[in-house]
């Protein structure tokens, strides 16, 4: 099959500042009278290096990678809306890129306009959209109110109305920059579907997502971009179990979480460590399937804070999350944390999780505030088999993501 | 500038509607007396000049009423000068297409040049009353006005490219801009006539492309009035040579655009 898009030694250089570039003429003009033979010093910054992969005809790859890994910017280079600094893309056919939902939408034109618009921006023909545009009004269901502007729109709509344009592009490469991270429940389905019947149709897709469970359905290869240049190239399942391994560091029952730098958040308050415990409060060594246990979190104030929440989300290897728990949905208020280290302890009666390796996701915040500590994936929970049912036969992770603890009743004639 | 740059160009013509299309749309939907600002900017400007240059300074305008005399040349000037900022502007404006999606970036200063065309139109209709009023009959040089009208786009299409682009490296370039039109109205003869710029002087008026344009629309629209071939070749050649470094120029930087906007 022939090669859809080759990328050889592609590298990508930011000059540091120029995003948010606020250059004046006025300044250059200065700095040209000064000193007029010397170039302005420059801090650059490499988005992406020495990058080379192919993608065949009608294949589907996920793009993985951390908050900042170039993933993004990779997708930007092939939809050329940005220049390698180096290297060489070759991309054939027709390319569409979605990078964002509803890009070049006009809040004051009719759901009818902004397909128009936005259909003509993504490069369909005005023909193309002619003939598309009952499906694309049926898709986004907004049928009735397709002759509305879209500043009466929900968030909701408008997103369906985005995706559905984008949808029924007619292109051979197609590069999907996590658009299925927003929208509810259904229709993100919606959209799986979709996305599924692109990939299914010859089609080549890229597709960037933080979505494990996405990737790993609808890509077979996985490509997972670090600091700037791809790290392993491969068979998606593998990949993934891969990159979610590096998230962690928890040597058995306890890590410090203080070293760490891939945090987002304020940092008034910090973790700086996480334990787990046995319901006696020992280091626990080893997590069954029905134990109960404690997730003991060390934190630090920086700064006293009033009303914070703590939260842990549990997440499987393919990154669906489980379950979230917080202070704030068990309503356990915390009026006010002074300056100084303390811990809070998650009481688990009863972990009804199959055996298999799970991450954790930490994170404290208060309402209406910005998050003060957001830690990715910075443990893992390794659940052990046990005889749960009580049977002699056990269970394990073929057999689902959690069990429910049951009784059976047969009632014969 | 190769052969595939301009078959993306025709490539996109469709979208290069839609932008004008857009443009158009959305300002008439934003305003409450829609299209009739169209005809108020050039027409209440012609009044004002009127009293101020046409009455009270005495300002020659070889014969021809003040208020014909000035807004025959208002007309061009106020879609020239609502384009040029207009194209400026339009990048930077469009800043969330630029980053998101790829398209030739020079349908979005040359749509912005284009839509202000229709405002154009609207605003003629007030000058072919004010002819009746003034009982001037419309010759066959009237028939100059379409060619005059893609002159004066190419130069307004020329200089929006240059000011989009410099837009988008530098952001004081915003501010430069109704400057630049300012200054530019002064230089060129709107309110007077070239005819009151001493001979030596001469030269200097036929640097602004500008100045044999509009003199042009105005010469073509009274019969009396010749019209200064030489200076309108002169203006229409200095329009092209403005477009094709504007077209270069924008080429050469468009590659960055999304990097730094």
């Amino acid at each position: 099959m022939p090669h859809s898009i080759t990328v050889d030694k592609l590298s990508k250089q930011y000059q540091i500042g120029e995003l948010h570039g606020q250059t004046q003429l006025r300044d250059a003009l200065i700095d040209f009278i000064k000193r007029p033979l010397m170039k302005r010093k420059l801090h650059t910054v490499w988005a992406l290096q020495d990058v080379t992969f192919e993608v065949k005809q009608g294949e589907v790859l996920g793009i993985i990678g951390r908050n900042g890994a170039g993933k993004s910017t990779l997708l930007k280079v092939l939809s050329k809306i940005t220049y390698p600094t180096s290297g060489t893309v070759n991309v054939s056919g027709r390319v569409a890129s979605l990078l964002e939902v509803g890009t070049g939408f006009h809040e004051e034109l009719t759901g009818r306009e902004n397909i128009y618009l936005n259909g003509s921006i993504l490069g369909m023909t005005k023909r193309e959209i002619n003939d598309r545009l009952d499906q694309i009004v049926a898709f986004a269901d907004v049928a009735t109110f397709i002759d509305t502007p879209i500043k009466r729109y929900s968030s909701g709509m408008r997103l369906r109305l985005g995706f559905s344009v984008a949808a029924h592009l007619d292109a051979d490469v197609l590069l999907v920059d996590e658009v299925l991270a927003v929208g509810d429940a259904e229709f993100q389905k919606k959209c799986l579907k979709a996305m599924d019947d692109l990939s299914g149709s010859g089609r080549t897709v890229l597709l960037v997502s933080h979505n494990m469970l996405a990737v790993e359905n609808l890509c077979p290869r996985t490509i997972w971009v670090d600091k700037g240049s791809i790290r392993q190239d491969g068979a998606t399942s593998h990949i993934i179990k891969e990159y979610m391994s590096t998230f962690t560091r928890l040597e058995k029952c306890a890590s410090d979480l203080s070293k760490i730098e891939d945090r987002r958040g304020t940092g008034n308050i910090q973790f700086t460590g996480i334990e787990y415990l046995t319901s006696d409060k020992r280091p626990k060594q080893l997590v069954r399937s029905g134990d109960s246990f404690i997730v003991r979190l060390h934190y630090r104030v920086h700064e006293n804070t009033n009303r914070p929440h703590f939260g842990l989300e549990i997440y499987t290897e393919l990154g669906v999350l489980v379950t979230e728990v917080s202070t704030w949905a068990a309503r356990y208020d915390i009026d006010h944390l002074p300056r100084g280290c303390g811990y809070i302890d998650v009481n688990f009666d009863f972990v009804n999780l199959m055996p298999a390796r799970y991450y954790l996701t930490l994170w404290i915040a208060s309402v209406g505030r910005p998050d003060y500590d957001i830690l990715e994936h910075c443990a893992v929970l390794d659940i052990e088999p046990s005889d749960v049912y009580n049977s002699g036969r056990g269970i394990d992770s073929r057999h689902g993501t959690v069990f429910f603890p049951c009784h059976w009743h047969l009632n014969a004639p | 500038m190769d052969r595939e740059f301009f078959r993306e160009l025709w490539r996109y013509r469709e979208l290069f509607y839609f932008f004008v299309w857009r443009d158009i749309k959305v300002r008439y939907k934003q305003t409450v007396l829609g299209a009739s600002w169209a005809v108020i900017q050039p027409f209440f400007t012609m009044i004002v000049f009127t009293l101020f240059f046409g009455r009270l300074a005495r300002m020659p305008s070889d014969g021809i009423p003040y208020p014909l005399f000035s807004y025959s040349a208002l007309l061009p000037w106020t879609y020239f000068s609502g384009a040029l900022s207009n194209a400026g502007n339009s990048l930077v404006g469009n800043a969330n297409l630029l980053t998101k999606v790829y398209f030739p970036r020079m349908t979005i200063p040359a749509s912005a040049t284009i839509s202000g065309l229709l405002d154009f139109g609207i605003a003629f209709v007030v000058l072919l009353g004010m002819m009746v009023y003034y009982r001037i009959q419309p010759t066959i040089s009237l028939l100059l006005w379409p060619v005059l009208i893609l002159t004066l786009l190419i130069l307004a299409m020329g200089v929006g490219m240059i000011l989009a682009a410099l837009n988008v490296k530098y952001r004081d370039v915003k501010y430069a801009i109704p400057f630049v039109i300012q200054l530019w109205l002064f230089l060129t003869p709107i309110i007077y006539p070239t005819s009151i710029i001493p001979d030596r002087f001469r030269v200097l008026v036929a640097i602004n492309p500008l100045s044999g344009i509009i003199e042009a629309f105005r010469a073509s629209l009274i019969p009396t009035r010749e019209i200064d071939w030489l200076m309108l070749g002169v203006s229409s050649l200095l329009a092209l040579s403005i477009f094709s470094i504007g077209m270069v120029y924008f080429h050469k930087t468009e590659k960055r655009f999304a990097d730094i906007i």
